[in-house]
């Protein structure tokens, strides 16, 4: 993992988080330091209250850190403006939500498009290009036009991700991408993160269910907002084989 | 992002939610309709009371005996009896920025023809007073200076009393009429004026020579006033002017003294009845206007709902780039489309209900500025109500809006 020669996408050095609730403060994250190469696929574990989306709203730049720096591709975040945040998070940061977060009413290639909408470099045949490529690359090639509420649950995690992918982020953030679905779908998931990952893509992938660690390059385990463990897999477990060894269901 | 991609956003989520965004803008169709009709009424009154003055003379000066009564002082009667044939002699031949002078008295009482009788106005006129009031002869012809100066029986009457004392289809020219029992031949019948604003029949008058009706008929020795005509209406100050020397230099009032009769223009009467109807059209339009206020309240409220609702959506477009401004400028977009489709609807609401008022033979005139101030005024509401909810939009924090629930 720490190969020298691979370019450092995030590093993270001493970074604190404190919130302050009434008289008194809690220390979501006390100190933490790592950095992620280009083209890992890192998944974030600890219970519930142990910082990881503190962390995650870090990474995506929604948030900064009471104290401690966090360089995104080389730039330091700490001291940027909202603006600049909105701008960096457009260009160079992918959103994959626990609940999908997809527009009402609104068609795959439409939601897709979102985060080009505000990128003034593209024009509108650009966007609905890049967007169906996106489609195209998780597998929804033929539910371009269908709307959000006419797809299952799997087709709009698939839409979300293909929304993340769509202006060639730096990385790929990840909240309990799969809390929603059930196994069989999840490991569906799994197997289209694990593709994502051979292309190049650098994702980090936040969850409490410690059998997705299995099928990632390398896994961080928080507690109390301290980094408890940070090790690479060895032995990486495919997520194709896993799905076909599920028993088949009769109702999908 | 740029204006075009606010747009579709905008109109799409205007589109989503038809029932509430038109029950949104229902207060500003209300609003800016009530304004128009307002306004035309005020103009469309406005327009036919000035017409109606420009009917009663051509650049007409009026002048009264007594001070200018605007003190509201009360006089003694012999002040009411300054204006002598002299005057009018001598204004008649002293003047230069006046084309046409007449003196008149006036009389009403009944006018009678054998058994038949009505009750009717008598104005003692020169010849010139045709010219200043605009009368036209239909049958006949004017009496003459000859007439005026034998102070002869001779008189014109309007369409109303040929109706009463002769009937419809009798040439009444030639016949005699009885005024206070003085015969009066009559020499020509008026063309017909109709109605004044004030509901006056301008029909039902006897013209006659001022001479005679003086001494025939009232006996007494002053004018009721002078009408004059200025030579063109630019030149209405200077006959102004010109009367006031005149009529001073012969009542031999001392310089320091007020003058002992009163003139008016016509066009100073124009002015004051039209400041008079803007004043009652400002009352009525910025009654109608409250009701803009009130729709503005109402899209804000409606714009606050929206914001609340989509605050999952706005975190989305946050953490997806979007800018506190990208936000706020698509909150302020959806308000000012809201009220400006309002205000078009309103106009439409407003031309046809101003259709309508014509139909109750109310006049009506739709001032074109109003249209644009209708538009300029919904644009405003729409930035004004919409600032406060875009901007509690653009402020939400990602993180929390996301979470939304
Ligand atoms: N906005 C906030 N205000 C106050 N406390 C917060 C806030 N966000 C997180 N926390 C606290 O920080 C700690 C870590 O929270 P979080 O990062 O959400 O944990 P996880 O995602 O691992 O469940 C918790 O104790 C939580 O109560
Ligand atoms: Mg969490």
């Amino acid at each position: 993992m720490k190969e020298d020669n691979k370019k450092v996408v995030i590093e993270l050095d001493n970074v604190k988080r404190d919130f302050i609730v009434g008289s008194e403060t809690v220390h979501a994250l006390r100190g933490v330091s790592f950095k992620i190469y280009e083209g890992e696929f890192v998944t974030i574990m600890g219970t519930s209250g142990s910082g990881k989306s503190t962390l995650l709203n870090q990474l995506g730049c929604l948030d900064t850190p009471t104290s401690g720096e966090y360089y995104l591709d080389g730039v330091s975040v700490r001291t940027m403006s909202k603006k600049q945040r909105a701008k960096l998070r457009n260009l160079k940061i992918g959103f994959v939500f626990q609940n999908y977060n997809l527009l009402a009413k609104t068609t795959s290639v439409e939601n897709v498009e979102l985060p080009l909408m505000y990128n003034r470099k593209y024009n509108a045949a650009m966007r609905r290009e890049a967007a169906i490529k996106a489609l195209e690359s998780v597998g929804l090639g033929d539910r371009l036009y269908h709307k959000s509420n006419q797809m299952s649950g799997g087709q709009m995690q698939r839409v979300a991700i293909a929304r993340a992918l769509v202006n060639d982020p730096a990385v790929i953030l990840a909240d309990e991408a799969t809390g929603n679905l059930d196994t069989r779908t999840s490991f569906e998931m799994l197997v289209l993160f694990q593709k994502l990952y051979r292309e190049g893509r650098t994702i980090i992938f936040v969850t409490h269910n410690p059998e997705i660690a299995k099928y990632s390059s390398r896994n961080i385990m928080l507690r109390d907002g301290k980094i408890r463990s940070d090790e690479p897999n060895g032995n990486i477990l495919s997520a194709e084989e896993a799905l076909a060894s599920l028993p088949v269901q009769n109702d999908d | 992002m740029n204006l075009a991609n606010l747009f579709k956003i905008a109109l799409r989520a205007i589109w989503s939610n038809k029932f509430r965004s038109f029950l949104s803008m229902l207060g500003i169709i209300i609003g800016v309709a009530a304004v128009i009709i307002m306004m035309s009424i005020g103009q469309g009154s406005k327009e036919s009371v000035r017409a109606n003055i420009s009917k009663m003379g051509t650049n007409l000066i009026m002048v009264r005996p007594g001070a200018d009564m605007r003190g509201g002082v009360r006089r003694d009667p012999s002040a009411m009896q300054t204006l002598k044939v002299d005057d009018y002699e001598k204004i008649n031949a002293q003047k230069s920025y006046i084309s046409k002078v007449s003196p008149e008295v006036t009389s009403s009482g009944q006018a009678v023809n054998g058994a038949k009788n009505t009750t009717c106005s008598l104005y003692g006129e020169a010849t010139d007073y045709m010219d200043i009031k605009q009368w036209v002869i239909q049958e006949g012809e004017c009496f003459t200076d000859e007439d005026v100066k034998h102070s002869a029986k001779v008189c014109l009457i309007g369409k109303t009393i040929v109706k009463e004392l002769f009937g419809e289809g009798v040439d009444p020219v030639g016949k005699t009429i009885r005024f206070k029992s003085i015969p009066f031949r009559i020499v020509g019948v008026l063309k017909s004026k109709g109605y004044n604003s004030w509901g006056m029949d301008q029909d039902n008058v006897i013209i006659a020579p001022y001479t005679t009706v003086m001494k025939r008929v009232l006996a007494q020795t002053y004018l009721s006033n002078i009408n004059c005509s200025a030579l063109t209406e630019e030149m209405t100050q200077n006959a102004i002017d010109e009367l006031t020397q005149i009529l001073r230099t012969n009542h031999k009032i001392a310089p320091e003294a007020e003058d002992d009769f009163t003139i008016r223009s016509q066009e100073e009467m124009m002015s004051t009845m039209s400041s008079t109807m803007d004043t009652i059209t400002i009352i009525l339009v910025v009654a109608a206007a409250f009701s803009l206020l009130v729709a503005g309240i109402g899209i804000m409220n409606i714009m606050l709902v929206s914001v609340t609702e989509r605050t999952k959506e706005i975190g989305l477009r946050m953490s997806v780039g979007a800018t506190g401004l990208d936000i706020s400028n698509q909150f302020l977009l959806e308000s000012i489309l809201i009220s400006i489709t309002g205000g078009i609807l309103g106009l439409i609401m407003g031309y046809l209900g101003t259709k309508a008022c014509a139909l109750f033979n109310l006049p009506t005139s739709i001032p074109l500025w109003s249209i644009l101030v209708s538009f300029a005024v919904c644009t405003l509401i729409g930035v004004i109500f919409g600032y406060f909810p875009a901007k509690k939009a653009a402020n939400m924090d990602p993180i929390e809006a996301i979470r939304y629930e």
